[in-house]
């Protein structure tokens, strides 16, 4: 189900591959022995509001919190868990109790011992309160947790859930220490601003509006600590200037989204320079475009159906994403467990869409709509214009509605939209990142990340809860593959496109990617040639 | 007298500052966009009860005038708030941000006024030489030329291209030891937002003095003092430079105000660590606290400039104290 996620190859890459002899002296510099020391450079954007990772998961906190804080599990480009707090585990064969054996010589870089006691702590306690994603997901299924002995943990949940394996994420449960936080109001505790995590790299000062400073823990758990001396976040809030720092080698990495996609690919071309889109497969970010099936024209099924084949796809793609992003066909991303490639396909056929418009038998002001677009740059700008401009072709009046960033969440999580883009990230199973988004006990406001369209079905629904409840894989695929083609035969959503955000490097900083989250992830392992 | 006009000023001011803090509550309250459901979007969405029980912790659930009554009591106790996003004092973000603005807002108009004065003093002085059409035709593209295309070509030119100073950023990564080193680092990294900033004002300045230089040295006190043979250059040093630059106070105190309150555009393409840029990404966050908060803060300092700048003007000019007194 991963086979068709590869490495971005830019014309300097293929150039590389076809002269393998003058590759080989690099590959033997990549896989020389790691040298240890130096410092890391990056970016912060925007700057976060607070680095505590249990209470804030926007990207820049995930992207520095990840290197001061860990979870019980790491996960493998192919989305196989990996030990980190946690060295094993084991689940039983009902799907019921899910035990973890924790490190035993862990602890947090103010020399406290890391023990089960943090791990219930934070899952059963801080979490609970502070996280929206892990209070639902605790609340639906976890009956209990419970430390056995000082490096044991067992979650027992209510009812099989086959996802739950992937809810041990950085981002999903980052292990807080309970003796900073119990006890204390979690949102204001000085901790938030000066983390005290088990990861490899410990806080080292914030210089607000200026750079984030880390330095390698030295008493890490694992044998062989980071390889760098320190990690600095540097503040750049103008793209044009991280692409300056970037060319001037003033910054190291480029994480996906510091750039836009164009700056991207003219970047990659500098002969020392290495671009991936690998390092999401967890997330597997997949944009659609939202439309309100509460009212005309949305929820009419022949308009949604022509809003599908009104919009070219690759096109949007190829020329908008630069290529870096492949078309989505279904709710599923391809890199997401249980994807089902065989659904109904919509190809692009703008005469069709009209067709579908006209055999409606909605007019004038029906088809009257506005498309608020998500404001995260122009490539996302340029996208929305292309929608406009084609559902424009196809019989509709629409006209672009500009917000920010708070406006337009604001009008999806109370549903006062027509049309909206947006896109979501999968986290590995559907159960986690999908069904949120079609299931009708999740049509709330509040969130941009729900049930925001106001779609229902309740065979929909029972397909999904029978699949997060399964153990048995053949059966999970069914059940999935049977929601995806009834999603995609209603077109509960429009889906647009699966993104492939890249990572840009120099040739010099080597296991920049190394799992599923990739930038996300500690870092641990990247070091930079001398 | 000076001290009674003070006063005056100063309790107008405090009137003017009442009205502001009145306008900015009721308009960052207008604006769309809810805190609460931002901060749980931040935190990964949230159910309608999670995001009302953030609405409740914000003071947010309460009736408008009720939420502006806490804010004006917590004002007069001197307290600007707290910022739930970044759990901490508003003030203290503030003065943290304010010395970086300060810096760089002052450089930049010190760099307006004198290549402004210098440029619009040669220009009247020499009207109408190819001297004076060459500063005039500069200082036209520098007025035309948008502020934030104006800092990228620097950026470009100064700092790819050339290498000579940092394209971002107060200070290096790698910061100096040794305070003069220090100093000096900041101070390579003010010259090219400084300038980018300080040009566009430059060029105001410029246009104005010219055209009061030349408005002055007709006036009847300079022909005298050409008959009474005094040298040239003592006449634009004393009687028409003094007289030409009175309306550069009136409008730098305008334009102080508007530094003050932040150079944004500035302070984002060069990553300067600003008030402008935390007044920015507050509205972005709708941080509300923080905007009323900076927007109160610059309020307060644009009242206090336009008071010192009319203290200023007096003795600059002690006719109009003079005038004032009669």
């Amino acid at each position: 189900m991963f086979s068709k996620e590869t490495l971005t190859v830019t014309r300097r890459t293929a150039l590389l591959g076809a002269t393998a002899l003058l590759t080989l002296p690099r590959i033997g510099l990549a896989q020389a022995a790691p040298v240890d020391g130096g410092r890391l450079i990056l970016i912060a954007r925007p700057e976060p509001a607070t680095l505590g990772l249990g209470l804030n998961l926007q990207a820049p906190t995930i992207y520095v919190g990840g290197k001061i804080f860990e979870s019980l599990l790491t996960y493998s480009s192919d989305l196989a868990p990996m030990p980190s707090l946690a060295t094993s585990w084991s689940i039983s064969e009902d799907g019921l109790t899910y035990r973890f054996e924790l490190r035993q010589n862990a602890t947090w870089h103010d020399g406290t011992p890391f023990t089960s006691a943090d791990v219930v702590f934070t899952a059963d306690d801080m979490m609970r309160s502070s996280h929206p994603r892990w209070k639902l997901l605790a609340e639906t299924y976890v009956e209990r947790i419970e430390a056995d002995g000082d490096f044991a943990v067992v979650f027992t949940l209510k009812e099989p859930f086959s996802a739950f394996i992937y809810a041990f994420e950085l981002s999903s449960l980052p292990i807080m220490a309970k003796h900073v936080y119990e006890g204390t109001d979690y949102r204001t505790n000085p901790a938030n601003n000066a983390p005290i995590g088990t990861g490899p790299f410990k806080f080292v000062s914030w210089n607000r509006g200026q750079s984030i400073e880390l330095e390698r823990y030295e008493d890490y758990w694992d044998e062989t600590p980071a390889h760098l001396d320190q990690v600095t976040f540097l503040v750049i809030p103008d793209a044009a200037s991280r692409e300056t720092a970037f060319e001037q080698q003033i910054v190291d990495v480029l994480r996906p989204g510091d750039v836009e996609g164009f700056v991207a690919r003219r970047l990659s071309e500098a002969d020392d320079v290495i671009m991936t889109t690998m390092g999401e497969e967890f997330y597997a970010p997949h944009a659609f475009i939202q439309m309100n099936l509460r009212k005309p024209p949305f929820n009419n099924l022949k308009i949604r159906q022509a809003v599908m084949h009104a919009v070219d796809r690759e096109f949007i793609s190829n020329n908008i994403w630069f290529g870096m992003a492949s078309p989505a066909t279904g709710p599923v991303s391809s890199r997401t467990a249980f994807y089902e490639p065989d659904v109904t396909p919509y190809p692009f056929d703008i005469e069709k869409a009209r067709g579908l418009v006209a055999d409606s038998g909605l007019s004038g002001d029906d088809l009257k709509v506005t498309l608020t677009p998500l404001p995260y740059g122009q490539q996302w700008d340029r996208t929305a214009e292309y929608i406009a401009q084609q559902l424009t072709q196809a019989g509709l009046d629409v006209s672009i509605r500009g917000v920010d960033v708070s406006g337009w969440a604001q009008a999806l999580s109370t549903w006062e939209f027509d049309l909206a883009l947006n896109y979501t990230y999968q986290y590995a199973h559907p159960a986690l990142g999908v069904a949120r988004h079609y299931l009708s006990s999740n049509i709330i406001q509040g969130t941009p990340a729900a049930n925001n369209e106001g779609y229902s079905d309740p065979e929909v629904d029972r397909l999904f809860a029978e699949a997060a409840n399964s153990v048995d894989t053949e059966e999970t695929q069914r059940l999935y593959s049977e929601a995806q083609k009834r999603l995609v035969d209603d077109v509960a959503l429009g889906w647009i496109f699966e993104m492939r955000s890249p990572t840009i490097y120099r040739d010099t900083t080597n296991e920049v990617v190394t799992s599923a989250i990739g930038v996300m992830d500690t870092m641990k392992a990247t070091w930079k040639a001398a | 007298m000076t001290y009674k006009i003070f006063l005056t000023r100063l309790g107008n001011g405090l009137l003017v500052l009442l009205g502001v803090a009145i306008m900015n509550f009721t308009l960052v309250h207008m604006a769309p966009g809810d805190p609460a459901m931002i901060f749980a979007g931040e935190a990964g969405g949230g159910d309608e009860t999670y995001v009302e029980q953030l609405r409740q912790d914000m003071g947010l659930d309460k009736p408008l005038v009720t939420q502006f009554a806490i804010y004006a009591g917590d004002l007069l106790r001197g307290d600007l708030g707290y910022s739930f996003r970044n759990q901490r004092d508003v003030a203290s973000m503030i003065v943290e941000r304010i010395p970086a603005t300060l810096l760089l807002t002052m450089t930049a108009f010190g760099i307006a006024l004198i290549i402004g004065i210098v440029f619009g003093m040669l220009g009247g002085w020499f009207r109408n030489t190819l001297l004076d059409r060459g500063l005039m035709i500069v200082t036209l593209v520098l007025y035309a030329t948008p502020l934030f295309w104006l800092a990228m070509m620097f950026v470009l030119l100064f700092s790819v291209r050339l290498g000579w100073f940092p394209p971002f950023g107060m200070q290096s990564v790698l910061v100096p030891d040794a305070p003069l080193d220090r100093l000096l680092d900041i101070g390579r990294h003010l010259v090219l937002p400084a300038f980018s900033l300080g040009l566009f004002y430059a060029a105001t300045y410029a246009r104005l003095v010219r055209a009061s230089v030349i408005n002055v040295s007709n006036a009847d006190f300079v022909k005298t003092a050409r008959a009474k043979g005094v040298p040239g250059g003592r006449i634009l040093r004393v009687h028409v430079l003094r007289n030409a630059i009175l309306p550069v106070f009136s409008l730098a105190s305008v334009h102080i105000g508007q530094l003050v309150g932040g150079a944004v555009l500035t302070e984002t393409v060069f990553a300067w660590p600003g008030i402008g840029r935390l007044m920015f990404d507050a509205i972005l966050q709708r941080d509300y606290p923080v905007i009323l908060g900076v927007f109160l803060t610059t309020g307060l300092l644009v009242i206090l400039v336009n008071i010192v700048t009319d203290l200023l003007y007096r003795i600059v000019d002690p006719r109009i104290e003079h005038t004032a007194g009669n």
